[in-house]
């Protein structure tokens, strides 16, 4: 199953980064081989408005099942729901340790957005 | 001829000179621009003649025409609409209602839905036509609704005037767009100068010639007089920091009924605007 881990950095050993929309990068991993790829965000970075609608796009458009990620807020969640991406909320430390977390049933799936918009 | 009256720096006076402008012109085209917060009507005190709600267009879109082409998406400016294969989610709050969506949709999947925006009036006070339009609680765009304002007299007196919202931002500039002058009223205090200066900035960008009025003259320093001259900018009037004005104001009453004597000076001004529009 492919799973989208948002990064501060480009390898399993960045950190991650606690946003979804504005996150730097996104990281792509395979939970059955391992392999993973990174996916720029830096065109949202400075988008004016809808950063979360745009990175939810992009995300689903990889194929990927589940986002883990710090917080995601509700055009963000609606988007990717709509995409039949579940949110795994509340991760932290590395992109390797927050795979390691999701992988050992230790994250839940968030059911809603768990933060306002632009938070 | 069409003046604006614009200020950046909010509450120096804009309405009070606009008003004033057309009750001593006693014919002319009155549109209070100022949709997040109209209050022109209170000094023209105009009998209302008619209303219409203001809409926009958002997309509406019909899952099984939609081809997963996402053109919709890669099109929209604002991120209001992403494409998910053939699921497609509309956030109309971030709609600017350009329409670009609808047009660029091969499969004609979206068709045009519509947002209310707010509630336009128009009613006369003499030979005032006036205008005003109030935004709807909680949305968050003036501008199409200032542009639907600005299309909406079927006729024009000579001179319209326009009384714009304050700040040198979308509103604004959708305010004074298409205006042969604009009046900028400021007072001369640090803070008018700031945004008289950000304001002269945008219209001098914009390409519409300016002239300041200065407000509660008598207060504050002199350097929003010494910017206008580094900048060639003609104070065109001064209105006395009175404190009976004020007062009238707080009850309700216009510049004119304060000081009728004000009429002249704003009769003169609109003279100096039409000769340097001439010149």
């Amino acid at each position: 199953m492919k799973v989208c881990i948002t990064s501060q950095g480009r390898d399993l050993s960045a950190q991650l980064d606690p946003r979804f929309g504005r996150a730097a990068a996104f990281i792509i991993v395979d939970t059955d081989g391992g392999d993973f790829q990174v996916v720029d965000n830096k065109q949202n970075l400075q988008a004016a408005q809808g950063a979360g609608i745009q990175a939810a796009q992009t995300v689903a458009g990889t194929g990927v099942k589940v986002v883990i990620t710090g917080h995601c807020g509700p055009k963000a969640y609606r988007t990717l729901a709509a995409a039949g991406v579940k949110i795994y909320s509340g991760a932290s430390g590395t992109v390797a340790e927050a795979l390691e977390a999701f992988k050992a049933g230790k994250l839940s799936d968030t059911g809603g957005p768990d933060v306002e918009g632009h938070w | 001829m069409r003046i604006a009256v614009a200020s950046g720096k909010g509450g120096t006076g804009k309405t009070t000179v606009a008003a004033a402008m057309a009750q001593a012109l006693g014919e002319c085209t009155f549109l209070d621009l100022d949709v997040e917060a109209p209050n022109a009507y209170i000094f023209i005190k105009p009998e209302i003649l008619g209303r219409e709600t203001a809409r926009i267009m958002t997309p509406e879109v019909d899952e099984s025409k939609c081809i997963a082409c996402a053109e919709c998406s890669r099109v929209c400016r604002f991120n209001a609409i992403a494409a998910l294969g053939t699921v497609v989610v509309v956030f109309p709050e971030l709609c600017h209602g350009c329409g670009a969506c609808e047009m660029i949709c091969e499969p004609g999947a979206i068709s045009a839905g519509f947002r209310e925006i707010g509630v336009m009036e128009w009613g006369k006070a003499g030979g005032i036509d006036f205008y005003n339009a109030r935004l709807r609680v909680s949305e968050p765009m003036s501008p199409p609704l200032i542009r639907a304002l600005k299309e909406k007299p079927e006729s024009w007196k000579e001179t319209v005037i326009l009384d714009c919202p304050p700040g040198t931002t979308c509103p604004m500039l959708e305010a004074v767009r298409g205006s042969d002058f604009c009046v900028l009223v400021t007072e001369p205090t640090p803070f008018g100068l700031h945004d008289l200066e950000m304001a002269a900035d945008a219209l001098a960008e914009l390409g519409i010639p300016s002239g300041v009025v200065v407000n509660r003259a008598g207060l504050g320093d002199a350097r929003v007089h010494e910017f206008c001259r580094e900048r060639g900018l003609e104070v065109m009037l001064e209105i006395p920091n009175d404190r009976r004005i004020a007062e009238l104001y707080a009850s309700g009453s216009g510049l004119l009924e304060s000081v009728p004597e004000m009429a002249d000076s704003m009769k003169k001004l609109v003279r100096k605007i039409s000769g340097r529009r001439a010149a």
